[in-house]
């Protein structure tokens, strides 16, 4: 497509990779043929009478020695220069990318033209880490990044990933390329990996999808495509952009690139806002429950200030830092009662309010279905603000079962946050605030016992071996707390612990989860968050499952290889956790002993015999590394080292053999 | 030798065994700990029985005494999955509870350095 005859006489195409795969296929075929008719499949004797090579054809001497010709040089600008300036002109720091031909005309002027800055190409070795990657790096910058792929094999292997941020809200600008023409693209595998629309691969989540046709159609694309993802609620985008068009020259002296101008994200009603405010305000137990709300540190300041206006009780999901766990509001520990007592609850950015306000029991009734109990009492008002009505799809069920409210506002909860401050302030009256005041010291004394109880409960199998989840956490904060840290992915469930025993004071101490809980998230998006900490001059510390890493090992690589520093600590419980415990669940139910085969979990579900050996795994790709640990004396010590690694610059992993909860 | 042991709950005390008080006889820790593991209790609770905030509510130490736990394991409906009498024998059971009332008391928390704070 969009590749002009004028360009075929006068440029590369006809020099291109075409003919030269074409004259590689058919020399391939002539030596095959010509051996299988000297050498059919015979005896000892029959080898011994072949040569020692095949003589070459006339037609291959000629064109072994033969002077070539002069090659035909692209006269001034290839779109794919252009292309370069559009990118840049967003100011996309990196492209996180596995090198594919169906984009060599991008990349050669990435690397050359751009200079490979702004964006530089960073290495990856799976097109899932690098969608990952960029996850990881806009929740710790706040800055979209760019993802480039092989349209179809490469935006396949993606394909997960992109659901991950797609239920995350977050934007990754994604670039497949794909050669359109069939009529003249090369043969073999550059025709399996074209496809007449890629974007069919990933439609169900991502916000948009174009297939430019020029450059300058390019350069409208894809500003709108970084504004469309920019705006909340946030979301992968994709551009198909086809091989031809990247070679093609520039033949268009008025092209221009579109200015960005950033949307202003949507907005809850003003009328909506000041009765929830109403509601609010009158309420004698009032609960805000938050998960993706705090897409920014505003927002987290915001939530203070309205939760201190109340002294309401806030429960934070944890799909971001909303709430630091240093504020008594911060009643997390206590969200079960405080559900169960409210008389209004306010979600923000929920990613399930329906779990939220019920709760089902994996106990086989109702049919095998399992129950259903509402959390609430009857007459509990509920309110929400949520963007992600704005930017709903019907196949993929990331909007979650449907919860009926007494106010529901479509619009971005951050944004909306001042004009509920506001719209609260003059709710109140008077005569409210002693009420407030008391509610503010009752919810201070159980902040207290809340916390104390946590740290009874952390010494429970504090010298267990393998090392208890709760020890884990503790020796790692402990490990970082003097540095200006920000833990950037947990993944494998370590039960909370880092909630309960680092201190959240900060929006980027934690960065959430993956989205839609698709292994293969924690190792790629903390290298990418790393990466984006690294010029913020931020310490990243993960703590990684075992199950999640071997998803994606590839990505350890790309971090020694571009020298981001990271810490990562394993939570090696050797096993697929969590299908362990629902496969016994099932043979429970259906009155039957768990085969373990010879694992330590039901048949499918362990990763043992024989362990992983993940600092050796990591050492192989450039690690500095250490373990396994299993006496959890050793922890300490194997931490301070690996943060003074961290600190030299490099990535560092523990591999500490867990609890497996 | 489990039937005998069980008959003669002394040999147990002997050993060091803090059994429950209302369980009649003894049974064996060591045994204990290897069903604890096979029967997958483990996997919620963790490996000394001490529990998740997610997964499973601590069983150790100061298990319930053996009728009450045994009640609960065999009977529940709620998120943790029943072990009938055909998945996990008494006699092995026992063992678990066992294996659960051998387990010390825990650390108090305030004099361990990284929780103090």
């Amino acid at each position: 497509m969009a590749r002009k005859d004028s360009a075929r006489k006068d440029s590369s195409p006809d020099v291109s990779r075409r003919k030269f795969l074409k004259g590689v296929a058919v020399a391939g075929a002539t030596a095959s043929a010509a051996a299988a008719n000297a050498a059919p499949l015979g005896t000892g004797a029959d080898v011994k009478r072949l040569p020692a090579a095949i003589a070459p054809t006339a037609h291959q001497i000629a064109a072994e020695t033969a002077v070539p010709k002069d090659m035909p040089h692209l006269a001034g600008k290839p779109n794919s220069d252009f292309m370069v300036d559009v990118i840049k002109s967003l100011k996309i720091e990196h492209i996180y990318s596995n090198p594919a031909s169906s984009f060599r005309g991008l990349h050669e002027s990435l690397i050359n033209y751009g200079k490979n800055s702004m964006p530089d190409f960073i290495t990856c070795m799976h097109e899932e880490s690098s969608v990952a990657m960029a996850h990881g790096y806009y929740k710790a910058s706040g800055k979209p990044q760019m993802m480039l792929c092989h349209g179809t094999v490469g935006l396949m292997h993606g394909t997960m990933a992109v659901y991950n941020a797609w239920a995350d809200r977050v934007p990754v600008i994604m670039v497949g390329g794909n050669d359109l023409d069939a009529a003249k693209r090369p043969p073999g595998v550059p025709t399996f990996h074209s496809a007449q629309d890629i974007g069919a691969l990933v439609r169900d989540f991502t916000k948009w999808d174009d297939t430019p046709v020029s450059a300058q159609h390019f350069a409208q694309s894809f500003v709108r495509a970084y504004r469309y993802a920019m705006t909340p609620p946030h979301g992968p985008v994709l551009l198909s952009l086809d091989a031809g068009l990247q070679d093609n020259g520039v033949d268009d002296a008025g092209l221009y690139i579109p200015r960005y101008v950033a949307s202003a994200p949507p907005h809850a009603d003003v009328n909506a806002l000041r009765e929830a405010a109403k509601v609010l305000v009158a309420a004698e137990n009032p609960v805000i429950v938050v998960d993706k709300m705090a897409r920014t540190s505003e927002g987290a300041k915001n939530l203070v200030v309205l939760a201190e206006l109340l002294q309401v009780p806030v429960v934070d999901q944890g799909g971001r830092m909303n709430m630091p766990n240093t504020h008594f509001l911060n009643q997390t520990a206590g969200a079960q009662a405080l559900i169960r007592t409210a008389d209004v609850i306010m979600g923000l950015e929920c990613s399930d309010f329906w779990a939220t306000v019920n709760q089902w029991i994996d106990n086989g009734e109702e049919h095998g279905h399992g129950l259903r109990e509402s959390r609430i009492k009857p007459g509990t008002k509920l309110i929400t603000i949520s963007s992600v009505e704005l930017n709903t799809k019907s196949n993929f069920q990331d909007f979650q079962r449907f919860q009926v409210t007494d106010i529901g506002m479509a619009g971005d909860a951050e944004a909306s946050l001042p004009a509920l401050i506001e719209a609260v302030k003059a709710a109140i009256p008077n005569d409210k605030k002693a009420a407030f005041e008391k509610r503010g010291e009752a919810l201070k004394a159980a902040y207290q016992k809340s916390r104390s109880n946590a740290r009874q409960v952390a010494a429970l199998g504090w010298d267990a071996s393998p090392i208890s989840t709760a020890r884990l956490n503790a020796e790692v904060y402990n490990a970082v707390k003097d540095e200006d840290w920000s833990l950037v992915t947990s993944t494998g469930n370590t039960s909370g612990w880092s909630e309960r025993l680092f201190k959240f004071d900060r929006h980027y101490r934690w960065l959430g989860r993956s989205g839609a809980s698709g292994l293969g998230y924690g190792l790629p998006a903390s290298v990418g968050a790393a990466h984006a900490n690294k010029a913020l001059g931020r310490f990243s510390v993960s703590i990684q499952g075992d199950g999640d890493m071997m998803y994606a090992p590839g990505a350890l690589w790309t971090a020694a290889h571009h020298d981001i520093p990271l810490l990562t600590v394993m939570h090696n419980n050797r096993g697929y956790h969590q299908e362990v415990m629902h496969v016994q669940r099932l043979s429970n139910r259906r009155n039957r002993v768990a085969s373990l085969g010879k694992t330590a979990g039901p048949i499918g579900t362990s990763i043992d015999s024989p362990n992983v050996d993940y600092a050796g795994l990591a050492r192989s790709l450039g690690w500095w590394a250490k373990g396994p640990i299993n006496d959890p004396k050793e922890l300490g010590a194997a931490l301070k080292e690996a943060v003074q690694v961290v600190k030299r610059g490099q990535p560092a992993l523990i591999d500490s053999v867990t609890q497996p909860r | 030798m489990r039937i005998v042991h069980r008959k003669l709950g002394l040999a147990a005390l002997a050993a060091g065994l803090a059994l429950s008080s209302s369980v009649a006889f003894a049974a064996d820790a060591t045994k204990g700990k290897a069903n604890f593991m096979k029967y997958g209790c483990w996997q919620c609770h963790g490996t000394q029985g001490q529990g998740s905030p997610v997964s499973g509510p601590k069983l150790a130490p100061g298990p319930l005494p053996f009728e009450a736990m045994s009640a609960f394991i065999r009977n529940s409906r709620r998120q943790m999955p029943p072990y009938r009498e055909e998945v996990l024998p008494k006699a092995d059971l026992e063992d678990i509870h066992a294996y659960l009332s051998s387990i010390p008391p825990a650390v108090d928390a305030n004099t361990i350095d990284l929780l103090k704070n």
